[in-house]
Order: structure tokens, then sequence, then C-alpha cells
């Protein structure tokens, strides 16, 4: 039997190759490094920006290529670089606000970057998928780094417990999620999703088998827990608010971003032509996720929880995105258009935000009771100032990146004609300013407490920490005030794929 | 033809009744066994259908790799402990509720007959003729898939690190209190 093997280009995998060296690397590194003396072990953090500016620097260079690989099974195009670069800038955000916090958690160790770096190929995975199967070994690799990732701190019970609810549910997810992907390769006789799209085309017009409706709920069951969707955000409060914090930021902006890219490529490309059938449930699922992300945010007193649920609630303000990706001419651009530039904003702002938590952190002791800013702004005026512009930017005032990101999302539904699905999303805006200006006034205009004050005195900053702020707070006004660059990337990445 | 019929009954029969026992069941030991019978089940199933190498696989990593995890497991916490739990024999009405409209939703659709299978795409073809006989399974494994298959190893060397990572005692743990813990 002669056997022939798929022609690739390992030009196209170049980003992915490098992390995964990248990854061993580090690995290699920290065990071979454990003889030395001095114990600083942040070089493995630094080796690991490394790598990452390097996929960064591999990744810009696809630009514009649009290829198959290997039968179909890998979808590089202009959709996926640009998440890509959502994935790198929220791992390196996240490696910059790490190592000071690993250092006070002892726990900068190879194994931590490396199953950073790790995960991160797992989401370039989920959004380079041209094949089902390709998008769940991405899910994969990316879980069971982060259900390790959120159990990393082992000696603290609240850890324990966020890495064990998150691998149980997480594996019930995953065997949705798959169930799902078996009822649709019943129903269309394929996994990959372009001949699935096809497949539809082809088929006449409402004659498809049932079984693609059950795999579609429960695709969107598995989707929607990778996404943190209401009703399947249970795990998340108490997942955020026990993993290291540094973690915490990263679940909440890398792996959500990589559940909508595969979203998008699931739903909004392969199975456009069943919108008619999908949107009623996504549009439900964002109505809850946004309303009660929002609302029981109000109620939270720790800031890492409070964070968790806006987190929840702003996935709702992407799925409104994914609800308007289809149907009516020009949808799907505009609509997955906002979902990239959503996510890409996203990433900066609330990425900001939890490296003001880690900075917030002394010793072993992490802050984060909303009663431990109080006075920050007298205490730690830069810090409070860039806290303030995170917490305007989460609320979507202008001139900010949240602003332009609600601005979009919300263009897009309106064009798609959901007008109820606006109106309940801008309310929702409405609610949640109140607990994000909330931050500010505790920061500016209450008394802390006596003990807190005499603290204050020995602030610092690591460099790093201070490179992630900075590079946030860029990220969030640039977004906010120049974003007719990032719009146009955004819409010319989805047109290259509709061609 | 009708004896294949009878056969398939039979080992589905087998393989549902198995798996009641294992949710059923109270005794823990009891699961297990119940399990690997089901796997078995399962296999001949596959074997019916002339997927040989699943049937295999399902026997050699399920029944065998898998279920020995879980005696083991079962055997090295006291059986009598996680039998006082029965955590899993209380459900919430709602979710009872919800499975049951799930499993009518599905009886209704194999009943009406709308659950059409597509032919298949080329892939499908390939290894239905060659009835998925381990050669052209494996000759798909190493072209077509190739890909998957060689990711497949970073997500093992992730699983392995972090069951390392997490299983492994510290110098300053071994005396059963991190320091975490003190603090």
């Amino acid at each position: 039997m002669e056997l022939r093997f798929p022609e690739y280009d390992l030009g196209l995998l170049a980003p992915m190759l490098i992390l995964v060296i990248t990854g061993l690397v580090v690995l290699l590194a920290d065990t071979f490094g454990r003889r030395r003396a001095s114990g600083d072990r942040s070089f493995l953090a630094y080796l690991s920006l490394l790598g990452l500016l390097l996929t960064f620097y591999a990744n810009s260079r696809l630009s514009g290529v649009v290829a198959a690989p290997f039968h179909g099974l890998l979808a590089i195009d202009a959709v996926a670089v640009f998440f890509n670069y959502v994935f790198l800038a929220s791992s390196m955000l996240v490696v910059l606000m790490s190592i000071s916090y690993g250092a006070r958690h002892s726990m900068n160790v190879g194994e931590y970057y490396g199953l950073i770096l790790f995960s991160t190929l797992g989401m370039m995975l989920m959004a380079a998928g041209g094949d089902l199967m390709t998008i769940f070994l991405g899910v994969e690799i990316l879980s069971l780094n982060l259900y390790v990732l959120a159990g990393f701190l082992r000696g603290q019970a609240r850890s324990n417990e966020a890495a064990m609810k998150y691998f149980l549910l997480g594996a019930f997810a995953t065997g949705f999620l798959l169930y799902g992907i078996s009822f649709l390769y019943g129903a269309t006789g394929t996994t990959n999703l372009k001949a699935m799209g096809g497949f539809l085309k082809a088929a006449p017009a409402g004659n498809v088998s049932a079984l693609l409706y059950v795999g579609m709920g429960l695709l969107i069951v598995g989707f929607g827990f990778k996404v943190t969707a209401v009703p399947f955000h249970m795990y998340t409060p108490d997942v955020y608010e026990g993993a290291p914090t540094s973690i915490t930021a990263f679940l909440s902006a890398g792996p959500k971003a990589a559940g909508f890219a595969a979203l998008v490529r699931v739903f909004s490309f392969a199975l456009e032509g069943l919108h008619a059938d999908w949107w009623g449930a996504f549009w439900l699922i964002a109505a809850l996720t946004m309303t009660l992300g929002n609302i029981l945010a109000i109620v939270q007193a720790n800031i890492k929880r409070m964070l968790a649920y806006s987190s929840i609630a702003h996935a709702g303000y992407v799925l409104v995105a994914l609800v308007a990706s289809g149907g009516v001419g020009g949808a799907q651009r505009l609509g997955v258009s906002s979902v990239l530039f959503y996510t890409l904003a996203y990433t900066f702002f609330n990425l900001g935000a939890f490296a003001v938590v880690v900075a917030m952190g002394r010793g072993d002791r992490d802050q984060v009771g909303l009663a431990d800013y109080a006075g920050l702004g007298y205490r730690r005026p830069w810090l409070a100032l860039v806290m303030a512009l995170f917490m305007v930017s989460l609320a979507g005032i202008p001139p900010t990146a949240g602003f332009v990101g609600k601005f979009v999302v919300f263009k897009s539904a309106l064009n798609a004609g959901f007008v109820w699905l606006t109106i309940i999303a801008v309310l929702n805006s409405v609610v949640a300013v109140f607990y994000y200006l909330r931050v500010i006034v505790i920061m500016y205009m209450r008394e802390p407490a006596a003990e807190m004050q005499a603290e204050a005195a020995g602030a610092s900053f690591s460099g790093s920490l201070v490179i992630a702020l900075i590079l946030a707070v860029l990220g969030t006004l640039d977004l906010g005030l120049f974003p007719s660059r990032y719009l146009d990337l955004a819409l010319r990445s989805v047109q290259a794929l509709l061609g | 033809m009708d004896l294949s019929f009878l056969f398939f009954y039979l080992f589905a029969a087998v393989a549902v009744g198995a798996a009641l026992v294992v949710v059923l069941n109270r005794n823990i030991l009891h699961c297990a066994m119940a399990l690997v019978l089901m796997f078995f089940a399962i296999a001949a199933l596959f074997l019916m259908l002339g997927a040989e190498f699943i049937a295999a696989v399902q026997v050699l990593v399920y029944a065998g790799a898998i279920m020995v995890l879980f005696l083991f497991v079962i055997l090295l916490i006291q059986i009598d402990r996680v039998q006082m739990l029965r955590f899993a024999h209380r459900q919430s009405p709602l979710v009872v509720i919800i499975a049951v409209l799930l499993l009518a939703e599905l009886l209704y659709m194999i009943i009406r007959g709308t659950l059409g299978i597509a032919p298949g795409g080329a892939d499908a073809a390939a290894a239905g003729a060659a009835s998925g006989s381990t050669e052209a399974f494996g000759a798909l494994l190493y072209t077509t898939y190739l890909f998957p298959f060689e990711v497949a190893s970073v997500l093992l060397l992730a699983a392995m690190i972090g069951a390392i990572l997490l299983a492994r005692l510290d110098k300053e743990e071994v005396g059963g209190v991190s320091r975490q813990d003190m603090s």
C-alpha cells in the first residue's frame, strides 16, 4: 500500500511551531537551570515573552494568506491571523503581570509559563480550525492546561477548589461538545467545516436531518461553557476567585476569545445557511448572559468575583454580535468583524483591570476586597488613575476601547434587524455603569482603613507589571481614539474569507 | 441478516442494561464491573459494524487501562466511606424533567424516521471501502489526519506535566502541611 503524506508548508505552521518549541525550551531551561543557586527564575518569563514576540512576528507574516493545509484540517486565513493577535496580546500581558505575582507566590516555574504557551497553541488551533476535529483538539489542549493553571497555588484550598470545579464541569462540557460533533458528522457526513457549509448549500431548502439540530444544540452547550454564557456559567465566579489572579486574568481574555473564534468558525461560517434556525437560541443566551452577569456583578464585594461576573456580561455583548452574524446581506461581515474587534478591545482593558488587581497584592496576600481600594486615589494615585480608565472602558464610556467595541456590536445588531436585543444590551450597559463607577467612587471618595494608610509608604511596582499596565492603557486608548485602523483590519479579515 | 439483527439487539440490551446498573447501583465496585461489561458490549457492536480496530481499542483502553485505574482508585480510598456519600442519587426534579424531555425528543425523531444519516464524504467512503480495517485506519491516520495525530502529542505532554505538577510533593510539603496552609 502506498501512502501519500499530505503536502504542507511549514511556513503556515510557523506561529504554532514557535509556540511549542518555546514551551519545550522553557520547560527544559527550568529543569537544567535549577542547579543555579540564585533561585530567581524570572528569566523563564522573559524567555516565554521572546517566544511570544517571535510568534507575533511569524503571525504577521501570514497576513493575506488563505490556505487550508492538511486536507483542510487547518484553515489559515485572515480571521485566524486576527484572532492570533488577540491570543498573543493576552498571553503577553499575562506573562508580564505574572513575573512579580509569581515571585510573591513562588510559582515562577517552567511549568507555569510552559502551560501558558501550550494553551495559547490550543487557542490558535480553535481559531484556525478548518475541521471540527482540529477545533476539538484545540479545546482540549486549552482546557487541560487551564485546569492545571487554575490549581497552581496547590497550598491554597480555594485554588484547589477552582481547579476541581473547572475540571469536572469542563470535562462534562467536553462530552457535550464531542457528542454534538458526532451528531453533525452523522447529519452531514463530514467534520470538515467547509464541506459542511457546502453540504448545507447543496441540500434542498428545509430538508436537513434532524440530527443537525441536536448537534447544534449540543455544540452551543459545549462552546457556551467555554465563553461562560448563561446558563453554562456556574463555575465562573468560583474558578475566577480561586485561581491565581494572573490566571484569572488569562481565563477571562484569551480562552474566551478562542471560544468565540470557534463559535464564529462553526456557526457564522459553516452553519451560516441555518442562521434562521440558530439565532433564536443565541438571542436568548445573549440576553440572559448580559442581564445575569451585570445584575450579579452589582452585589459582589470581592473584585475578582465582580470582574468574573463582568466578564460574563461582556461575553453576552459578544454573543449579540454573533446573533447578528448572518441572515440579511452584509450582516455576516459586520457581525463577525464586531466579534473580532470586541474581543481585541476587551483583551486590553480587561487584562489592564486585572493587572491593577495583581499590583494591589502585597506579600503572599492578595487584596481583593472592594474595601481594600478605599482611598487608593491618594495612596497610589497612578494606579488609581489607570484603574479608573479601565473601569470607564469596561463601562463603555468614550473615549475608550470599550465604547467603540459596544458601538460596533450594537450597530451590527441593529443592521441585522435585532432591535429588541440591542435595547436589552443598551439597558444592560447602563446597569453596568453603576458597579464600574462604584470602584472609582471607592478609590477617590472613601477613607482607607488606618492600617492601609501606613502600608502606602512601601508601595512599589515591579518593572514588568508597569510595562503590562502601560501596554494595556495604550491599547485601551488607541482602540478608543483611533479605532478605524482596527475596524478596517477586522472588516477586511472577514471579507477575505467571504471572497 | 436476521441473526446479526438478533445479536445487535442482544448486545445493545446488554450495553443499556449495564449502563443502568452503573448509574443505579449503590455499590461502587459493582458499578465499575458493570461499566466493564458495557464496554465489552459496545466493543461487540463495533465489531459487528466491521470496525475491528475501534473494537480492540475499546477493550484495551477502556475496559483494560481505564477500568484498572478506576479500580485502583476505588480500592485505595476506602469503599465503605465512598458508599456513604451517595451524592449522585439525589437529583433535583428539574434535572429529571429536562432529561426526560431530551429523551422524548430523541425518541420522537427516531420513531418519526427523520434521523437521516448523510451519505458521507470522501473520507467516510474510503474508510467504508476498507471496512474499518486497522490498515485503512492507520493509513488515514498518517495521511489525511496526520496533523491532529501530531498535535495530540502536545495534549498528552500537557496532561503529563499537569498530573506531575499537581501530584508531586514539594520538600516543604512532605510534613503534610504546606507553607501557605499555615499562614
